[in-house]
């Protein structure tokens, strides 16, 4: 497939990043001052790029659509951040992280871009924690580790509850210290509609500014998409209500293809739905799960309040069906189970969707004080929302879509198939398989945007040093310009009744119920028909209020929306074809004898790329074969 | 249970804005007060009116979003919780309830229930970080830092930018916001050095932008979401004297 050059750079694995390094172009300080990047997104990716581009010497100009960058959606990871630092001397190394991603990945991702994340993980910290950082500490005055689920060592530094909140705010004030020094100049409340290409590069962005409502250009030499990911696809989901798909959508229909869509997390333990107009689901962090014991009752149906349900008559099911990892397997393994009792009618609560989630006996063994030093504030906000004290007794929690492991397919220098147009972060497929470990988004998102991107840039940019800065009165951004005014116009004019939320709800419902925890053949179809009448009936009957020129919320959310429909098909095409069952994509068509995921590398050992084909054509799929080296391929058992 | 809606509209920044009154029926007690305002909305919307604009993202209290002053405290009532994380089972059946923006010369209101609050990354601009540039960073336990500290800088770092100090001081003081960030990197080995000078830096950013003067009166303690404690605006009063001792 020519389209897919992934530029693995020759040599033993462990040697791959440094050879690479030492032979990547440079481009010195001089050129640096004269060339322009654009960073979408201002998460811990984002944030953290533009901050070391324009340290570097580069021009920068970054865009969030939230009014400051520091609300980015990287502010609400909890639970950590992983490192082979091996502080706790328990046997880890820079391979047992990578052999432990990519296990967690279901051997769907990329090995070397792996090992290069795992090994870059140790610089990441010692930059965070110089940037002050306040991950948690020992008595000594050392960092602190703790375990996550999927591993069997502790790797991960946190801080309290609240570490991507901490990691973020990091990487915000190296942000603002370039902003101050005028190398970064920051654009908020900006949503990117599309993509301008110029002879086949990516030269700019049309964005459009969410208070005066004017459609603008901006060009630069190279542009860097972290936009994170679009699980808000669900409608619910445990993502900000603001995250959305359209900034790499619109680089996915200008060429840049787009990888394993329907790779999404769905997260264990969030808490449950409460009411029909509920926006969001609150996540509960995985390392509850450390202390935390998961149960249903042993008899179907069973009302009565936990504290009646004694010992011997309560399920532990993870800890009998996977008795080596018990509560600690990954997420994928935990969310299907938690669905396989309540589908069973085990389920507890009213709905009978939530299982239990018990502290009773960390708090027994190790004293109410330790248990409220590791998670008093997420005991909290439990708490708050559902009005239940989680010292006195079980939380209930069920699974929400999380993390998008698809995105746009990106080469070892996180180039996507648009030269000068690079992916970073969430946005792009490239590290996490199909299924993501806890605590390695933060490392994964880190990582590229101190460490990889900014040496790997330079390489394309060095080509660019006699390219003068790109003026926006060129006709492709007026074409651009023009297309993303249309696109707003049709929106606007179709002035029918129903609200653009109700829509959302709805084709979340359809990718929940059809291309969520399990799927087969016939309700992917299904979905896929489904998915084709409500965007029918969207483009005829959506209602957005108030006008172009101003401040208006409704639009936004329909312009995103209105992608969503087109994503979410992708999502169930790319289902559909992965007949499978790897990480948390589950085929019931696919699974062994006891109903775990039945991988078929045989066939299936491949990243499945898709090309955009034009309005109401069917997209083409690439693959890049899959080719392991160094990991140790295994069965992914947990039992 | 029904609710009385009063709520700031205002079109745009240059428009004056007023109170209108909204009759809402239906209202459930498992809404957070953000769901209450989107099935607000969505009335409105389905009856040809314009939605109220306001901010969120999150919806757990931590991107800092949302800032709505509810009868009169930010926040609205209720402890240590931001506007998305109020829970509608604050309210009784009949209850009114008055919504406003942030009010401060220095958070100008864009449009309904969103006041700009630009003006705080301007303060961080003037001094919020510690200067380490990426690859510079010496390993990471080579800086140990007594756990007591650390606590401490993190209680101070949980600032959010919510501004919720500001719309509840009388002088519209971002102290507490400005105090949070000098004594989070204060308490820090890293960040020690330059903390008189960041101190010094940013209470002049806060002045240049119009923000009052603090004067003590702790409204914006009582205020703050997250529950960042007086005692840092005392650790910044320390750090600005340095300075001026030094300089």
């Amino acid at each position: 497939m020519s389209k897919l050059v992934s530029k693995i750079p020759e040599g033993p694995l462990a040697d791959k990043w440094n050879n690479h390094k030492n032979s990547v172009k440079l481009v010195n300080p001089a050129n640096k001052a004269r060339l322009e990047i654009i960073v979408v997104g201002t998460g811990l990716a984002g944030s953290s790029a533009a901050a070391t581009l324009a340290e570097l010497g580069y021009n920068v100009k970054a865009f969030c659509f939230q009014d400051s960058p520091r609300r980015a959606h990287s502010v609400a990871a909890q639970g950590g951040i992983n490192a082979a630092k091996n502080y706790k001397n328990d046997g880890d190394s820079v391979f047992r992280l990578f052999n432990d991603i990519i296990k967690g990945g279901d051997y769907r991702s990329r090995e070397a871009n792996v090992y290069r994340a795992a090994e870059v993980s140790n610089q990441t910290i010692d930059q965070m924690v110089a940037a002050g950082v306040p991950f948690a500490r020992e008595y000594s005055g050392y960092l602190d580790n703790r375990s996550f689920g999927g591993v069997q060592v502790s790797r991960t530094f946190y801080a309290r509850g609240q570490t991507g909140q901490q990691c973020l705010l990091g990487a915000y004030s190296s942000l603002i210290r370039q902003i101050a020094k005028g190398k970064v100049t920051m654009y908020s409340r900006r949503d990117m509609i599309d993509l301008v290409l110029v002879e086949g590069r990516a030269r700019g962005i049309i964005t459009r500014n969410l208070v005066t409502g004017e459609i603008e250009r901006h060009s630069a030499h190279a542009v860097v998409l972290a936009s994170g990911g679009y699980g808000t696809i669900y409608y619910l989901s445990t993502l900000a209500v603001g995250s959305n798909a359209t900034a790499a959508w619109a680089a996915h229909k200008k060429g840049a293809l787009f990888s394993n869509p329907s790779f999404v997390q769905i997260h264990p333990t969030s808490i449950p739905q409460l009411n029909d107009y509920q926006a969001k689901l609150t996540l509960m962090s995985e390392s509850l799960r450390n202390d935390g014991r998961i149960w249903v009752p042993k008899e179907k149906g069973d009302k009565r309040h936990p504290s009646e349900i004694s010992e011997d008559e309560r399920d532990y099911y993870l800890e009998r069906r996977y008795p080596a990892f018990g509560n600690l397997v990954p997420r994928d393994v935990a969310s299907r189970a938690a669905k396989e009792r309540c589908d069973a009618g085990y389920g507890v609560g009213e709905t009978g969707l939530s299982v239990y989630l018990d502290f009773s006996r960390a708090i027994e063994k190790q004293g109410k004080g330790a248990i409220e030093n590791k998670y008093g504030n997420l005991f909290e906000m439990y708490k708050k929302i559902t009005g239940i004290n989680p010292y006195n007794e079980p939380m209930r929690i069920y699974p929400a879509g999380h993390y998008t492991m698809g995105g746009l397919w990106v080469d070892y220098n996180l180039m996507t198939t648009i030269p000068g147009l690079f992916a970073i972060g969430e946005s792009n497929f490239s590290d996490h398989g199909a299924n993501r470990l806890g605590a390695g988004s933060l490392m994964q998102c880190s990582g590229d945007g101190y460490f990889i991107l900014p040496v790997t840039i330079g390489d394309y940019l060095a080509d660019e040093i006699r390219t003068p800065r790109i003026p926006t009165d060129l006709p492709e951004f007026e074409k651009a310009e023009k297309d993303v005014v249309e696109k707003i116009q049709s929106l606007m004019a179709v002035n029918g009744t129903q609200t653009v939320t109700s829509f959302h709800k709805r084709l979340g419902r359809i990718m929940w119920d059809l291309c969520g925890m399990v799927r087969n053949e016939d309700g992917l179809k299904e979905a896929l028909n489904q998915i084709a009448g409500l965007k029918e009936e969207f483009w005829k009957d959506v209602k957005i209020p108030g006008t172009v020129g101003e401040l208006n919320q409704e639009l936004e959310k329909a312009v995103k929306v209105a992608d969503f429909f087109e994503l979410g098909r992708l999502m169930c095409r790319d289902a559909l074809e992965r007949k499978e069952s790897c990480g948390a994509h589950f085929r019931e068509e696919s699974q062994t004898p006891d109903g775990e995921a039945q991988r078929i590398d045989s066939e299936y050992s491949y990243v499945a790329a898709w090309e955009y084909q034009g309005e109401g054509k069917d997209h083409t799929l690439h693959k890049e074969e899959l080719t392991f080296k160094d990991a140790r391929i295994q069965k992914r058992s947990y039992k | 249970m029904d609710i009385k809606l009063k709520i700031w509209r205002q079109k745009g920044p240059k428009n004056q804005g007023n109170f209108v009154d909204y009759n809402l029926t239906g209202v459930s007690k498992d809404m957070s007060f953000l769901e209450m305002i989107d099935y607000l909305n969505k009335k409105l919307i389905e009856n040809g009116d314009e939605p109220v604009a306001y901010e969120h993202d999150c919806r757990e209290g931590i991107c800092g979003s949302c800032a709505l002053y509810i009868n009169g405290r930010p926040h609205g009532p209720g402890d240590l919780v931001t506007t998305c994380e109020l829970r509608m089972t604050k309210f009784t059946d009949g209850d009114t309830i008055v919504i406003e923006p942030w009010r401060a010369r220095s958070f100008p209101v864009i449009k309904d229930l969103i006041a700009d609050r630009f003006a705080f990354d301007k303060i961080m601009e003037a001094g919020g970080f510690i200067p380490v540039n990426t690859g510079s960073a010496p390993e990471a336990n080579s800086i140990p830092v007594p756990k007591e500290a650390s606590d401490e800088a993190f209680d101070a770092a949980a600032c959010i930018g919510c501004g919720a100090c500001v719309a509840a001081c009388k002088n519209s003081s971002a102290m507490l916001f400005v105090a949070a960030k000098v004594s989070h990197l204060a308490l820090l080995p890293q960040g020690k050095s330059e903390s008189g000078k960041r101190a010094r830096a940013m209470i002049a950013k806060m002045d240049e932008l119009g923000f009052g003067s603090c004067t003590n009166t702790g409204a914006c303690e009582a205020e703050c979401p997250k529950g960042i404690s007086l005692a840092h605006i005392a650790r910044l009063n320390r750090e600005y004297l340095k300075e001026g001792f030094r300089s």
